[in-house]
């Protein structure tokens, strides 16, 4: 009887097989690392994956090839952005910072913690639109909020991310994990529930990564646009119909020091393919 | 129209019935679990297995699919992999039992990932459209009840 369910089961699952142990994504040469040793403080982990390691073999093929990955038309619109004037300095991105390469290093350090604050990318951006160039604060989850993250953390791509916890950071830190293991909504559920304890399995048609955030901001087939991680932490909240905290709030702030910091040892995965 | 307006009226009352708790139910807080199983009837209603097992399917009420494989439902495409698979689960549990792990299986299942589908309080951060409110019904809790007891053969 078990035999047969399996069998019944992978028929309708077929085209969700994941990707193999020994898959690996190479990207214009470059292999970035998708699976490692987890950090001593992911203690309930010992091996991390990218939720690319998830994702069907046509989703994970978009990811491949930076010419068939969507997400490089925001990357794009970012560019431009990058030497557009904005604001009453009469200043773009560009003044300041002669080429966007200079970012590279950056993405895998991020979040920080400064004077007891999570310093987010989105924080940095925001910094420098509204105390340099005087132009308005773009929103976390706008399009040229995620197409310039996107744009910075690309830079990074292929690099180990590296996260402090310790000093500083330490109690923003708990604080995240602390929200990682709570449970919130009427389906009373926390993060670990799912991608702690069941990262691997299907929930319904979905099929349970680790949520790592390693490669956000992240194009999603489901709403064709780029998406920040605090926009994904609020889906996972309503989805067990939780309130969410606000995005740019400093309990978002805390939970993704915490989740970027379980991916240390992966390769920053900007700008990343999911479903 | 006079009639229209009254069988529309009637048919709206059906549903509202069917998700509410009624009178004679047993509150959710008043619940008495004996090493996590229920022995009183929710409602004193037989439940309607048919019924049952559509809310077991529904998306947004038991959605008991997004976690437990069931071989009875093979025509749904994507079965869950979280829980155990329910084929032959009334020869494992007892209707008692069954009862408890559908009101709120912590009270069998400590610290498990499955919701509680009756309970209407301590919730933390619960979205205001359901604040106060149980997942499923004190009847649908015995339809799905129902129809798991027809779940009997491995
Ligand atoms: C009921 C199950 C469930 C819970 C609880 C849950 N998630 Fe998710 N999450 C999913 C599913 C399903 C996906 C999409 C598939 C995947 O990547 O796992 C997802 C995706 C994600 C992703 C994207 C991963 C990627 O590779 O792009 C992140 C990040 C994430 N979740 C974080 C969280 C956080 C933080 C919480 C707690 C606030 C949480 N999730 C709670 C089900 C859940
Ligand atoms: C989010 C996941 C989830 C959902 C949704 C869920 N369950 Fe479960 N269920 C579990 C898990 C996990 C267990 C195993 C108990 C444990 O160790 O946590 C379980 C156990 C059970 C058992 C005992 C099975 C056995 O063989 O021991 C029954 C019966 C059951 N569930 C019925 C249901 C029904 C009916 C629904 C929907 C109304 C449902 N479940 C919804 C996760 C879930």
């Amino acid at each position: 009887m078990r035999t047969l369910l399996a069998i019944s089961l992978s028929a309708l699952v077929g085209s969700l097989a994941w990707a193999g142990e020994d898959s690996s994504l190479v990207i214009d040469g470059e292999e970035i690392k998708i699976r490692a040793t987890a950090p001593a403080h992911a203690d309930a982990l010992d091996e991390v994956y990218s939720g690319w390691v998830f994702r069907t073999d046509e989703t994970q093929a978009l990811q491949m090839d930076d010419f068939e990955n969507p997400a490089f038309v925001f990357v794009d619109q970012a560019i431009d952005m990058f030497s557009k004037v904005d604001g009453t300095e009469g200043k773009s991105c560009a003044s300041c910072h002669d080429d966007v390469a200079e970012f590279a290093g950056l993405r895998p350090t991020m979040p920080r913690v400064v004077d007891g604050e999570v310093v987010t990318m989105e924080d940095m951006v925001n910094g420098c639109r509204t105390k340099r160039m005087g132009a308005e604060p773009w929103k976390w989850s706008s399009a040229s909020m995620t197409a310039m993250t996107a744009l910075i953390g690309l830079q990074s791509r292929g690099t180990e991310i590296n996260v402090k916890i310790d000093g500083d950071a330490a109690a923003q830190w708990e604080a995240g994990k602390e929200l990682y293991y709570t449970r919130v909504g009427q389906l009373d559920m926390s993060c670990a529930n799912c991608h702690e304890d069941n990262y691997g399995n299907m929930i319904r048609a979905d099929h349970l990564s680790q949520g790592q955030i390693n490669g956000f901001p992240t194009y999603r087939l489901k709403n064709t646009k780029l998406n920040s991680v605090h926009g994904r932490f609020k889906g996972c909240m309503e989805n067990i119909r939780a309130t969410p905290f606000k995005e740019g709030g400093e309990e978002f702030k805390a939970l993704e020091l915490y989740l970027a910091s379980r991916g240390n040892g992966l390769s920053v995965e900007t700008p990343s393919v999911r479903n | 129209m006079r009639i229209l307006r009254r069988a529309c009226f009637g048919a709206l009352t059906l549903i509202l019935g069917a998700s509410t708790t009624l009178a004679a139910d047993i509150a959710p807080g008043d619940v008495v679990f004996t090493d996590g199983a229920v022995t009183a009837s929710l409602t004193g209603v037989q439940g309607d297995a048919a019924n049952g097992r559509k809310v077991f399917m529904n998306r947004k009420l038991g959605n008991c699919l997004a976690c437990h494989a069931n071989s009875d439902m093979n025509d749904q495409s994507f079965h869950g992999e979280v829980g155990p698979v329910l084929d032959g689960v009334a020869s494992r549990w007892s209707e008692v039992e069954l009862r408890g792990i559908l009101v709120n299986s912590k009270m069998m299942f400590e610290g498990t990932i499955m919701p509680a589908f009756y309970r209407d309080a301590g919730f933390t951060r619960n979205l205001k459209s359901f604040e106060g409110k149980t997942i499923m019904s004190a009847q649908q809790i015995e339809d799905v009840l129902a129809y798991l007891l027809t779940l009997n053969e491995e």
